[in-house]
């Protein structure tokens, strides 16, 4: 656990403010949400005109003038891609970081086996996104309460679990990423991510692109169709962990077997 | 006990060249001196012996375990200095030696506090705010808390200034009294000289010679002093000319008897003799495969 200990301790600051600006940003739109209630139906009716792009958010699908589909939105795109991206950034730099700031030389002459290196990285970030998501979910649910407005647990949940799926399948692909490059790894990370973000927004937008759906991690989480739905999509969240699996596979049979320079 | 034993030891980066055909071997409680220029082949040797690198072909084994399948095992009775320290920034020096122990398993606080105190080195300073000479002597302390039986020293010195050097080596020395091996690889040549018992030269990922220390001083050549009117014109064997204002110095392998008749009938007012250092043998190495250097 020494590992762990030490990539926590490395992350702590990383953490601290992804946690906060993601956390704050969410407490700020529910915080908003009573004042705007009022303007919503114009809002809702301004925004189910404006086609494709009304499509791709899933406004479409969703009352932005209740609490549950204002939060489906607002939720999907600040913790979406908040979470996406630090989880993200956090998997692509973990083992490549070694190497990059020339750290890999000291911890590799120690007696430990990559394996147990990667096993515990593995874990440090599977420890920060979970706790990101947790203190995120806890602070959503206070801010709620705070403004006089009934909980709606399930729904709430449900799109909390779908985007902490989702971050752990983006972790394993950045992971898998992190172990074949030298330097650059989180800027491929977050970029791999924007792609799948988009493959999502496009396959809203066009059902020629409808099996888009089946790659992007973005599209069991999607918010309009979680909360309309009352429902995770096994089948997208069975590919996605298993798209995950491949990563985490990768990385072990890379690392354990790369020359470190 | 042979402590490091390489057997056609080869490495290549893709085409470019690591080192080929090593063989070497080291014996316990030997104080070996790995010597070459930059990109030799030194720290690739070191690296693949360590594990961080895996060779083309050939083998090598370190404490009687073979360097790709008891990496670890290695690892645990080795103490390895890197050439240049690069710690995790941010982290302070106490918690670097901690990490390192842990790493290990073990606690080593004691024998950490007492390599500190006598490298005068302040434990609760920030890693990366130190001179490169401060941030060896942590990679020290990091590489010897732990009392390994095998030491693996890359060019140790660089960085530290000379009483610090000093010290270095009065550590390493009681060390390898108490049964340490030590492996020093290193460019400079005094420091081996100095230190080691044997050493191996290694030029352009091959091993050109190997032997005791003194062996390897020893040649025929000669360094001769001389101060006064001298003409030397005309005399064979001699190498690494150098006329200064009054002081004539070069190596000379010839016939001993034509050099002094030939002085005899020079003035001379000042003459030294002397073995060459081992810095001159090094450059000789070098020479003999006929490479301006």
């Amino acid at each position: 656990m020494t590992i762990v200990r030490h990539e926590l301790r490395l992350g702590r600051k990383a953490w601290i403010i992804w946690s906060a600006s993601v956390s704050f940003l969410l407490v700020v739109c529910i915080f908003l949400f009573p004042e705007m209630r009022g303007e919503m139906d114009n809002i809702s009716t301004m925004f189910s005109d404006m086609g494709s792009f009304t499509a791709a958010f899933g406004m479409d699908k969703l009352n932005f003038g209740t609490l549950v589909g204002y939060y489906a939105i607002e939720c999907g795109n600040v913790l979406g891609l908040g979470g996406a991206f630090f989880a993200s950034i956090c998997a692509a730099s973990i083992l490549c970081r070694e190497e990059k700031e020339r750290t890999a030389e000291f911890l590799l002459t120690h007696p430990v086996s990559r394996t147990r290196i990667i096993t515990e990285k593995l874990m440090a970030v599977l420890i920060q996104v979970l706790a990101m998501n947790v203190i995120v979910y806890a602070l959503s649910i206070l801010s709620m309460a705070a403004v006089g407005e009934s909980i709606p647990w399930k729904e709430i949940t449900l799109l909390h679990l779908a985007f902490l799926i989702m971050q752990i399948e983006l972790c394993g692909i950045c992971f898998g990423i992190s172990a074949f490059m030298r330097k650059g790894s989180t800027g491929a990370g977050l970029g791999v991510t924007f792609m799948l973000y988009f493959m999502n927004l496009i396959s809203n937008i066009t059902e020629k692109a409808e099996g888009l759906k089946y790659i992007t991690p973005f599209a069991y989480c999607d918010g309009a169709t979680v909360v309309s739905d009352l429902k995770l999509d096994a089948a997208k969240i069975a590919i996605g962990m298993a798209i995950c699996m491949a990563g985490i596979a990768a990385a072990y049979l890379q690392y354990t077997r790369k020359d470190i320079r | 006990m042979q402590v490091i034993k390489t057997e056609n030891l080869t490495k290549y980066y893709g085409k470019a060249r690591g080192i080929i055909g090593l063989d070497l071997s080291v014996e316990q409680g030997e104080c070996f001196g790995f010597i070459g220029p930059n990109g030799a082949g030194k720290s690739t040797t070191i690296r693949t012996l360590l594990g961080l690198i895996s060779p083309t072909s050939g083998s090598a084994s370190v404490l009687k375990k073979d360097i790709v399948m008891e990496k670890q095992a290695i690892l645990r009775e080795t103490g390895y200095l890197p050439s240049e320290a690069v710690f995790y920034s941010g982290m302070k020096v106490k918690d670097i030696l901690r990490l390192s122990a842990d790493l290990r398993g073990i606690d080593c606080s004691k024998e950490a506090a007492i390599l500190c105190e006598r490298l005068d080195l302040d434990t609760s300073r920030k890693a990366d705010e130190l001179s490169f000479g401060n941030r060896k002597k942590v990679a020290i302390v990091c590489a010897l808390q732990s009392n390994p039986k095998l030491l693996i020293l890359d060019e140790p010195t660089g960085g530290l200034d000379p009483l610090m050097q000093h010290e270095f080596y009065e550590i390493i020395r009681e060390r390898n009294q108490s049964g340490t091996t030590v492996f020093i690889s290193s460019h400079i040549l005094s420091e081996v000289q100095n230190n080691c018992t044997r050493a191996a030269v290694i030029r352009e990922g091959r091993i050109i010679a190997c032997d005791n220390v003194d062996n390897l001083g020893r040649s025929n050549a000669k360094r001769v002093s001389v101060s006064g009117e001298i003409d030397l014109t005309g005399l064979e064997g001699i190498k690494d000319l150098k006329t200064g204002e009054r002081n004539t110095s070069f190596l000379y392998s010839g016939d001993m008897n034509t050099l002094i008749q030939r002085l005899s009938q020079c003035k001379v007012n000042d003459l030294s003799i002397s073995e060459p250092d081992l810095e001159e043998i090094f450059l000789h190495y070098y020479e003999k495969e006929g490479d301006a250097l």
